[in-house]
């Protein structure tokens, strides 16, 4: 029997990945609001309710600090609960029970008790929806110990990320970037198994790495694509998990590139671009011949006006910037 | 463990385990309190003492598959569960054979042989994890009950609002144990809440809900008993207001400037563990000896917990970075 691939999108990776979940073990269920009669807020888990009933695809009330509580709750008695949070930007209301207690307990309990959680919220902006739908906040959960970060950037991870997400016995957090749900492509009709531990490297390149993740994939790729234009020739490494961070993978890049220009939707200051730019710092310092650059969201809660927003988020544009910078002169 | 039922009058071996179990409480608080003043356990100490019938007559109405949640005044809900009387003292000594591995402390207590889930220390912050707990148990289609316990300052907390009312739609097996001591550390009651009748607002989610006297331990384990077994029957969740008092202050740091003399001597005049053992005394169950023996069997009890949780070793500062994720896992 030969794998076929077929023709999908992210969302319908992500519900195909729910799929497979919830049929393969009793113990998971999906809760969240409007995952049941309404499908997803953004159609994620459309026709899921009609097939495994409102038990294992539970509405609830807007109440992001109750239901991943719940869910946390649920995960401490042997559940194995994905909860939804509409965005990252709600996920604030719950912020107390993700900071607090799912990454806490087993440590505050002395290894008793883990919770078996994952916890999936879209991030990010680029459709015009403002300061409270478009933020960037995955950066800052990756701060926690006690939480894995994941941030599925292609179909393959949208489809494969939540079977090792469930099968990790503490929690993880797995954020869907907003502009990635109706990306297009094939994907095998099998799964293929996804290693959470380690980042991957998309387009391999002997003059500049461009490291990013989640969202800003696609333009990296993109800014990779007119670099080659221009006769540079540059890797593009995807983190996919934020915590723990794939340290290997990263100066692995840096040691055959001696550049780097690492590309963040969240903000500059404080942020995830920071930690991976020290890293690269720390662990790679004498393989660089330039500083590391840094592309990132503008420091400013993100406007609704199309010409604005577009100028915070980081583009292609600026990115090849940043690379033409730190490559120098030699390739004109 | 189980309720004793409604029909038979309490025996006097069960008054007498409750009294127990109360001075147990009562004494462990007064040793944490001078181990604490002498600088031998340190942290944040929030001590029970004068609320001991709240959690001795609720946890007396479970049972062992059922799950106990709680607050960071959580000594005597431990105490009362059955959580060793040593391992809770050496998890204030800070040790690795305490409770929670020396991880936790006072506020942090957890004991997965009792299902025991903590010891939280942000107020009402595991209101929800019981709701969670019940909704799993209810799934499996077990007939437990998960008792969560919290303060009345709690009810302040959209935590607790978000929480009763996914217990109330989702019909769970949650009893809502609220000890309304009558203070949110040093705020009064009156203070807190613009409406004070708490059992009329958590009945406001269709929650059914009761006040209790929360100083009389056989008052708390009637109207517990009852909720259990309405839970347990598949009503949905139940709300016991117990109306108790702390006879200290708020934590060891408390000069406790906001409270009048008389209203805490008022209170200690209806002393739960006096006003039982003057009943058992009464009936022929307890005459001075009896209670002189149980004294001094307590004290025996902590003395040696305390000399030999004192005694136990410390985790290795090598260890420090275990139990963030879990040892050995794919």
């Amino acid at each position: 029997m030969t794998a076929t691939a077929t023709e999908t999108t992210y969302r319908e990776a992500l519900r195909e990945g729910l799929r497979d979940a919830l049929r393969s073990d009793d113990r998971v269920f999906l809760m969240g609001e409007d995952v049941g009669d309404y499908g997803g807020c953004f159609g994620v888990s459309l026709g899921l309710l009609e097939e495994f009933g409102p038990e294992r695809v539970r509405d609830t009330p807007l109440s992001e600090l109750g239901f991943v509580g719940a869910g946390i709750g649920a995960a401490l008695a042997g559940m194995r609960p994905v909860v939804e949070v509409m965005t990252v930007n709600f996920s604030l209301l719950a912020l107390d029970q993700i900071v607090n207690n799912a990454a806490t307990l087993l440590h505050m309990s002395g290894g008793q008790f883990s919770v078996p959680i994952v916890i999936r919220m879209t991030t990010g902006g680029g459709r015009q929806l403002a300061a409270q739908h478009s933020h960037s906040l995955e950066g800052w959960y990756a701060h926690v110990p006690g939480l894995r970060i994941v941030t599925p950037a292609t179909l393959e991870d949208a489809r494969g990320m939540l079977a090792p997400a469930l099968a990790d016995p503490d929690p993880v957090l797995l954020f869907e970037h907003g502009l990635l749900y109706n990306t297009k492509g094939t994907l095998p009709s099998t799964p293929v198994a996804v290693d959470l531990d380690r980042a991957a490297v998309r387009r391999p390149g002997t003059d500049v790495s461009l490291v990013t993740y989640g969202g800003m994939l696609p333009r990296t790729l993109d800014a990779a694509d007119r670099l080659d234009e221009a006769g540079i020739s540059a890797e593009v490494v995807d983190l996919r998990t934020l915590r723990p961070l794939d340290d290997d993978t990263v100066t692995g890049s840096v040691r055959r590139t001696h550049r780097a220009v690492v590309v963040d939707e969240g903000w500059r200051s404080g942020g995830l671009s920071a930690e991976v730019a020290a890293r690269i710092g720390e662990l790679a310092f004498y393989d660089l011949d330039a500083p590391v650059a840094r592309v990132c969201t503008a420091e400013v809660p993100l406007p609704y006006a199309h010409q604005l927003e577009e100028a915070a988020l980081p583009s292609a544009e600026r990115i090849v910037a940043a690379a033409r910078e730190a490559v120098g002169r030699r390739h004109g | 463990m189980n309720a004793p039922p409604e029909e038979e009058a309490v025996t006097a071996r069960h008054r007498l385990d409750l009294l127990r179990t109360m001075t147990l409480i009562r004494r462990f608080e007064e040793t944490c309190a001078e181990l604490y003043s002498a600088g031998r356990i340190r942290g944040f100490l929030h001590l029970y003492v004068g609320e001991e019938a709240v959690a001795t007559g609720v946890l007396s109405t479970l049972g062992p598959e059922d799950t106990v949640v709680t607050t960071y005044r959580e000594h005597g809900h431990a105490l009362a569960r059955g959580v060793p009387t040593e391992a809770l003292l050496a998890e204030m000594f800070g040790r690795v054979t305490g409770c929670s591995r020396g991880r936790g402390g006072s506020m942090h207590l957890f004991d997965r042989e009792t299902n025991f889930l903590g010891g939280n220390a942000v107020v009402a912050g595991a209101i929800p994890l019981a709701v969670g707990v019940a909704l799993a148990e209810k799934m499996r289609g077990r007939s437990t009950v998960t008792a969560c316990f919290f303060g009345e300052g709690a009810l302040a907390e959209g935590a607790f609002h978000e929480s009763a009312n996914l217990a109330a739609l989702w019909r769970l097996p949650v009893l809502f144990c609220c000890e309304n001591n009558r203070y949110a550390m040093g705020t009064r009651l009156t203070k807190e809440h613009a409406q004070t009748d708490l059992a009329l607002r958590a009945s406001c989610y269709g929650i059914r809900s009761t006040s209790v006297d929360g100083m009389d331990v056989l008052a708390v384990q009637e109207a517990a008993a009852r909720a259990v077994d309405e839970i347990r029957a598949g009503v949905g969740p139940h709300f016991l207001e117990l109306r108790t008092y702390r006879y200290r202050a708020h934590s060891m740091y408390d000069a406790d400037r906001y409270r009048d003399k008389a209203e805490i001597a008022h209170w200690k005049e209806r002393d739960p563990i006096e006003a039982l053992a003057t009943d058992l005394t009464e009936s022929g169950d307890l005459d001075d000896a009896g209670r002189a023996q149980l004294e001094s069997e307590v004290a025996a009890e902590l003395e040696e917990a305390v000399e030999r949780a004192e005694q136990a070793p410390v985790e290795p500062v090598g260890d420090l970075l275990r139990h963030v994720r879990t040892e050995g896992a794919p």
